[in-house]
């Protein structure tokens, strides 16, 4: 445990990205195999089943250090992270140095806990949580809640490791991909031995769109050169054919196959040797659903048939880049396109899942406004605006494609209530609820936790500080006396809400400084702005 | 009802039979102070009475005004009130300040640690009836780590920067940290530079203490010559200009609040080591116990939570009352920028 907590360590005590690759990379280059394969699992958010729930966790962990219950829990909402909660609290003692147990020892033993009856489990953790140092006793607490956010992403964690195997990064972020587990297999079977097949799957780099900047339309001159499509709220994914399988892989270069496997249906379809760039839409009832129906797809490892069939997804499409085998991605975009539309319009593709996002042209600016326009209606965020002529790019580059998204909602709120919030805003209070005017009372009707800057984020925390009406646990009622614009990108009504209205992202625009609260909107103001 | 020795008004802490303030937040007509930190020594009052070390510590920070000094222990009376100073151990020269009347005694704190740092006078427990304690770290998820360990593990962060070519910024305040980070230093390891605000004050205190050899830099310090060696900055240089020159560079802030991952990670910090010049849990609760107090009342920090054990667990007559100093949690770095 001892050397991987130094790697934790070191990972966390750095904002460099190449310290961060530099200490994992001696890791991987020193560790035991089992211990490598273990980190990679971590890492790569394939941690062992919590072993205990935090309820008893909590009880054990104040056993030891003499607190009451409930002085752990205030403690615990200042700090701001249950497994450094716990960990601070525990003394440290002459034993604290003393375990020898390796990252693998630690991972096994907590996989068998689970097994165990509650008195064992205690006894087990109350004997480990002494015999480890505090940083030691951080991991092993994380290890064993989950959540290992340390500010290394799988993709850092595969560059690592490919510097210390000289293996290729793409082909190791493949080898990585699916439901491997370090009990079912090695670290020589996962990522030193060979496997032709490694290279089938390989996506290509997205090419990513910057939003557009005032008065575009001039800088795009003349509007002839450029199509336009609808923007699709969904999943960025490159679906891919070869080999009569098939690949779906997300913007976060995640492979996401099995999350999907409607697009199993391709085969046969799509001839092997192409490669699709589309969006992943919530389809049912043969119509475009919002955002919150693909969550339950997003989050869920295992598809049951019932959410199958509750919220299917469909590929709406609109690039090509690999076609009988070929990559062509340096062809115009025009000539891309007319491949596309070709191979969707000759196939019965309604019936697998796959939709074109019909490309379009406009003769004026005023045209193409008046497209955006109906953004809402057609449940897209706006228009993409896209260069004829253009090849097809890695990543984000300026000057061939541009978002041209729909201005969101706004409306001016009240700061009702307030906590504190994660990670490395624990202790500041930066989650804010907001309240609506409703028969001279405030009525909440969202919460949102960004869209301030840090000095702002500062200033709210001192001033919630001094005007704090009451306290419920982590959560402080203030005065209502600042007004915040809040945006939100959709809005439709709920019955799971106090207000009766559910908004999508809502975040913090401006600190209306200038508004008096009485000057806030109402509740009848929020509803006039859902669609009819 | 007998009318209390100190009551907490809306200027400060008031003894009304003296007609006395201690750390008065608004101008006052006689005030003492109990170390020089800005939220405890404000501007505008007619008279100060302080520690007579922190008197060239105030002039410096508040300019042209009216002070006396007294040594530690020395009682002075106002109207049939006895007061006196004793060590705090917070910062150099700070001071508890021990109040009697009639045979009742209060004491107030100020800020301060437990642990002798080695300048600082090192906290001084005193007997009291009622005991006015701040508690900044009054959580049981602050523990301090003895200080030889943490300026051990500030020696080697600093040895390997500089093996790895690169400077290393520590970010304290220029007041008290500053001081107690260069004190601890291992000047064999390389030079010492420093802030302006940071040298300024140094050169206030070498006058009572001393200190290893400090370098200010200036506009003709070149990146070549600082490379490797150690900067001794306040919090508010981070994230500005003036810090180019040291690049390629590591920081580290030595601060209570490093306790938090949390903390660390917002500053944008690489390295937090955890040293606070205010007592942990363990110090704050040892300290009420060798008063012998009957009363505690909390001033700032986790007020709320801190006297609510001191009741509940403890069955002590605590309660807590508000003051204008360091809030809870509250970034600090605002009270350096109050003070540079």
């Amino acid at each position: 445990m001892k050397t991987f907590a130094q790697l934790i360590k070191k990972l966390d005590s750095t904002n460099k990205t190449n310290l961060k690759v530099h200490a994992l990379t001696n890791y991987f280059l020193n560790a035991s195999e089992e211990d490598k394969l273990w980190t990679i699992a971590i890492l790569s958010h394939r941690r062992p089943k919590r072993p205990v729930n935090t309820t008893l966790l909590r009880l054990w962990a104040t056993e030891i250090s003499g607190i009451p219950l409930w002085l752990f829990e205030e403690s615990y909402h200042i700090v701001g992270d249950l497994a450094e909660t716990i960990a601070l609290i525990i003394p440290n003692t002459e034993k604290s140095e003393e375990s020898t147990k390796s990252l693998s020892d630690y991972v096994n033993e907590i996989i068998t806990l689970r097994t165990l009856t509650d008195s064992k489990k205690k006894a087990y953790l109350q004997e480990n949580w002494l015999k480890l140092n505090y940083f030691e006793r951080f991991v092993f607490n994380k290890i064993i809640t989950g959540g290992f956010r340390i500010g290394v992403s799988q993709k850092l964690m595969t560059r690592a490791l490919s510097k210390a195997t000289q293996i290729d990064e793409d082909i190791l972020a493949y080898k990585l991909m699916g439901n491997w587990t370090p009990k079912n297999t090695s670290f020589q079977k996962l990522i030193l031995e060979h496997n032709k097949e490694d290279y089938l799957s390989k996506p290509y780099p997205f090419y990513l769109a910057y939003a557009v900047e005032n008065n575009f339309q001039n800088d795009l001159s003349n509007i002839s050169n450029w199509a336009f499509e609808h923007k699709w709220d969904g999943i960025r994914s490159q679906v891919i054919i070869r080999n009569d399988e098939v690949f779906v892989w997300s913007r976060g270069e995640e492979l996401v196959t099995d999350k999907y496997p409607e697009f199993q249906r391709f085969l046969n379809v799509i001839p092997n040797g192409t490669v699709l760039d589309g969006e992943i839409l919530p389809f049912a009832n043969g119509e475009i659903g919002n955002f919150n129906d693909l969550q339950t797809r997003i989050g869920r490892k295992n598809i049951s048939k019932a959410l199958l069939k509750k919220t299917p997804v469909i590929l709406t499409v609109y690039d090509i880049l690999e076609w009988n085998g070929n990559d062509i991605r340096q062809k115009p975009f025009s000539e891309r396109r007319a491949i596309l539309d070709h191979l969707v319009s000759n196939c019965n593709c309604d019936e697998i899942g796959l939709y074109l996002s019909n490309s379009m042209e406009f003769d004026s600016w005023e045209a193409a406004e008046k497209e955006r326009e109906l953004s809402r209606e057609k449940r897209s965020e706006g228009l993409m605006i896209k260069r004829k002529d253009s090849p097809y790019l890695v990543g984000r580059k300026k000057g061939d494609w541009w978002k041209w998204k729909i201005d969101p909602f706004t409306i001016d709120a009240v700061l009702t209530y307030a906590m504190r919030g994660h990670g490395r805003r624990a202790n500041l209070y930066t989650d804010y609820t907001f309240g609506l005017w409703d028969n001279g009372e405030l009525v909440t009707f969202a919460k949102a936790y960004s869209g301030l800057t840090d000095a702002e984020f500062q200033q709210v925390d001192a001033w919630i500080k001094k005007n704090t009406l009451e306290r419920f646990g982590p959560v402080r009622s203030v005065t209502p006396h600042h007004v915040f614009e809040i945006a939100f990108e959709g809005i439709a009504e709920s019955k799971r809400h106090k207000s009766g209205i559910a908004t999508r992202f809502p975040r913090i625009i401006r600190w209306r400084k200038d508004k008096p609260i009485e000057e806030a909107n109402t509740l009848s103001d929020l509803k006039a702005l859902i669609p009819s | 009802m007998k009318h209390p020795l100190l009551i907490f008004n809306d200027k400060g802490i008031y003894c009304q039979q003296a007609d006395v303030y201690i750390d008065a937040w608004r101008p006052v007509d006689k005030c003492i102070v109990t170390h020089g930190h800005a939220d405890h020594s404000r501007w505008g009052h007619k008279q100060y009475i302080t520690h007579i070390k922190n008197v060239s510590i105030i002039k410096h920070r508040l300019g042209d005004i009216v002070v006396t000094g007294k040594e530690w222990n020395e009682s002075f009376t106002i109207n049939g009130v006895k007061f006196s100073l004793h060590p705090a151990g917070h910062i150099v020269a700070s001071s508890q300040v021990r109040v009697e009347y009639k045979g009742e005694v209060w004491v107030f704190t100020g800020d301060f640690k437990t642990e002798n740092d080695g300048i600082a006078e090192a906290y001084e427990p005193v007997k009291c009836n009622t005991f006015i304690t701040e508690c900044t770290f009054g959580l049981p998820a602050f523990s301090w780590t003895p200080q030889a360990h943490v300026f051990n593990d500030i020696n080697n962060w600093w040895s390997t920067n500089k093996e790895n070519n690169e400077t290393s910024i520590l970010f304290g305040y220029s007041l008290g940290k500053a001081q107690r980070l260069l004190k601890h230093l291992d000047p064999s390891i390389g030079k010492i530079y420093t802030h302006g605000a940071v040298e300024n004050m140094t050169t206030v205190l070498r006058e009572n203490y001393k200190f290893p050899e400090t370098t200010l830099i200036t506009r003709d310090t070149t990146k070549e010559e600082i490379k490797g060696n150690i900067v001794i900055a306040p919090p508010s240089a981070h994230g500005t200009t003036w810090i180019r020159k040291m690049v390629p560079y590591v920081t580290a802030s030595a601060s209570g609040w490093m306790t938090f991952r949390g903390a660390r990670r917002r500053r944008a910090i690489d390295r937090g080591f955890v040293l606070s010049d205010h007592a942990d849990w363990d110090g704050l609760l040892t300290a009420i116990k060798a008063t012998g107090c009957e009363k505690v009342i909390a001033t700032h920090g986790y007020t709320e939570i801190f006297s609510r054990y001191l009741r509940e667990e403890l069955g002590m007559d605590a309660r807590t009352e508000k003051t204008q100093y360091e809030e809870e949690g509250s970034e600090i770095a605002n009270k350096e920028e109050v003070n540079s």
